[in-house]
């Protein structure tokens, strides 16, 4: 029978020869993750559930991200919940506070492979698919029953293939790709559908930007995002998984399958504003609006290659004044590399604040807060009232590129015309 | 078809919100240390800067618009919901994590098209989940909604999956 990819993975998950679209399937999860906010609640969902040990210790990830290091005594405690849950189940797949962000940290370590079905308690659990895993976003109970069964149930997705084509101007990137995909679908056009990125301009990027992608995939409502596995993706694997894994593609007649075509070729930077990811507007629609705050990183944007185009823009310059810029490099790997690279010193010359790799203001939980009335410039994925601080905050979403420019000209500003 | 299904009559008082009420409005980010369903009802709906948590009562009814539940899979949302005493979530649509977490711990989720634009912020509705019909009892008019898969219903019925799951387990 003709699949999809994401049929494909689910009918291996669940030992079947085919599965269609809207058929329940009860799926082996090959990767768990969990992390220091989510974490708890998982553990104290599977406490209640009276199984004393998970299923494979060995497939379970634990990483600490959100609220590192710890910025009070409920964060202390939560690490020390989940510290006690890593030792006591004997889980050896464990980032502390030193590492960075799950989205990043996965792939880098090697969790993540093609052909796999990957749970995360953290709804940008989508990322993955840039690797062409299954990889979806799950509440803590749902987390619960993996640990205690190794088995989640699923609707299989029907799924959207966005066939974007076309060559990108320069400064223009994934982000605003996908930016320009949920303006144009809204944020519950794909709810319940796989992503499934193609077309030349998808085989073009790297896997960074793939991540990028697949990343924002919720933000349409979608269930996964997905890109097909090629030799860029083989190469990345390399080095850092030597276990073994299978490569699966969309047949191009799945009963399943929609299509939408995406041409990128004269598409300016875009830019998501207050308070819905889906309200997305050019730059030039919105250019001159004043920022208080930049917000470059998360596991959208967090990424060498966003540091690299921010610090080639920002070489040279001084943030504007009344401009507080923040840095977040997503890991730690990353966070090396941009300091033997020389980023992080044109960043802390032209006044910017590197923090240590984590979510940072995303989640508007930890560092970087805004407060009644100010804007943010984020690079991040939400822009929900209230998401980095106060209710009475603007939050604005663009690429590293749109963040950059705007640091040193203190408002909003298309990268190219600087 | 579960017990639930079978008898389960909910009423209560409507409180209405927009469409893509989002995570972070249901339960801001800054809250998310918390695990106690009590503490976390103290911020329901704070992200829209209303005072919605001290006016809540025990069996109000949420209705809202499309998307309801976008964003994050924070299950403190749903927590948060559930422990401010609301007895349902009714919404023309659900994203689709916050759907499984409602479920998951409890809180019964119907979905009407079109309903925002029918029921009154304040008006006594009565959702009989067997017949999927919401009647509003301040105009007297019948809508329908859409009923649960059944194996959510039974989910449901057992009160959340760690029940459903205990239950599963102990049988096999």
């Amino acid at each position: 029978m003709e699949m999809t990819m994401a049929e494909k993975i689910l009918a291996k998950a669940s030992a079947k020869k085919s599965v269609e679209a809207g058929e329940i399937v009860m799926a082996n999860i090959n990767v768990a993750m969990t992390h220091d906010l989510t974490g708890p609640l998982s553990v104290e969902s599977f406490k209640k559930i009276g199984v004393k040990k998970i299923w494979d210790p060995e497939k379970v990830v634990v990483i600490f991200d959100h609220q590192v290091p710890a910025d009070s005594l409920e964060a202390a405690q939560n690490h020390i919940i989940m510290r006690e849950f890593v030792k006591k189940q004997g889980i050896n797949n464990f980032y502390d506070i030193n590492e960075g962000v799950c989205h990043q940290v996965l792939p880098e370590k090697g969790h993540i492979l093609p052909g796999e079905v990957v749970v995360g308690t953290d709804s940008h659990t989508c990322t993955h698919g840039a690797l062409g895993a299954f990889a979806t976003g799950i509440g803590s109970t749902d987390m619960a029953m993996v640990f205690a069964t190794g088995k989640l149930w699923f609707k299989v997705p029907e799924t959207i293939k966005f066939q974007i084509e076309g060559s990108l101007n320069d400064y223009v990137s994934a982000k605003d790709v996908i930016l320009n995909i949920i303006g144009k679908i809204g944020a519950d056009g794909a709810t319940y559908k796989a992503c499934e990125f193609a077309g030349e301009t998808t085989k073009g990027m790297s896997i960074s930007e793939r991540m990028v992608l697949c990343n924002m995939a919720i933000e349409m409502g979608g269930k996964t995002g997905l890109v097909e596995p090629d030799h860029k993706t083989i190469k990345y694997l390399e080095g850092r998984s030597n276990k073994k894994y299978e490569i699966m593609k969309t047949d191009d007649d799945a009963k399943s399958l929609q299509t939408m075509q995406i041409d990128v070729n004269n598409l300016e930077p875009q830019v998501a504003c207050p308070h819905h990811v889906d309200n997305v507007k050019s730059i030039s629609e919105v250019e001159g609006t004043h920022v208080d705050q930049v917000f470059l990183g998360s596991c959208t944007n967090g990424r060498l290659e966003d540091l690299r185009t921010a610090a080639q823009i920002i070489k040279g310059h001084h943030i504007a004044k009344n401009v507080r810029m923040l840095v977040i490099p997503a890991s730690r790997e990353i966070y090396t590399k941009a300091m033997d690279e020389g980023l992080l010193k044109i960043f802390v010359d032209s006044g910017a604040l590197i923090c240590n790799p984590c979510c940072g203001p995303c989640l508007g939980g930890h560092v970087g807060l805004l407060g009644a009335g100010e804007v943010s410039l984020s690079t991040s994925n939400r822009n929900f009232r209230g998401r980095q601080g106060s209710p009475e905050a603007e939050v604005y979403l663009s690429s590293a590129a749109v963040a950059a420019a705007t640091a040193i000209k203190g408002s909003l500003i298309d990268p190219r015309d600087k | 078809m579960g017990v639930f299904a079978m008898e389960k009559k909910i009423k209560g008082r409507v409180w209405k919100f927009g469409d893509d009420i989002d995570t972070d409005i249901i339960i801001p980010g800054r809250y998310l240390v918390l695990t106690d369903e009590k503490e976390l009802a103290g911020h329901v709906m704070e992200g829209l800067g209303s005072d919605f948590s001290h006016k809540v009562q025990k069996g109000d009814i949420i209705l809202a618009g499309k998307n309801f539940g976008c964003g994050s899979s924070r299950e403190h949302a749903p927590i948060a919901i559930k422990g401010a005493g609301v007895s349902a979530v009714i919404a023309e649509s659900f994203a689709r994590i916050f759907y499984r977490n409602a479920i998951n711990v409890g809180l019964p989720l119907l979905e009407s098209k079109n309903i925002s634009k029918k029921v009154s912020q304040g008006d006594e509705i009565e959702i009989s989940i067997e017949r999927g019909v919401l009647k509003d009892l301040n105009t007297g008019e019948e809508f329908e909604v859409k009923n649960l898969p059944e194996f959510m219903l039974d989910i449901l019925n057992k009160g959340g999956l760690i029940p459903y799951l205990k239950e599963k387990l102990e049988k096999d």
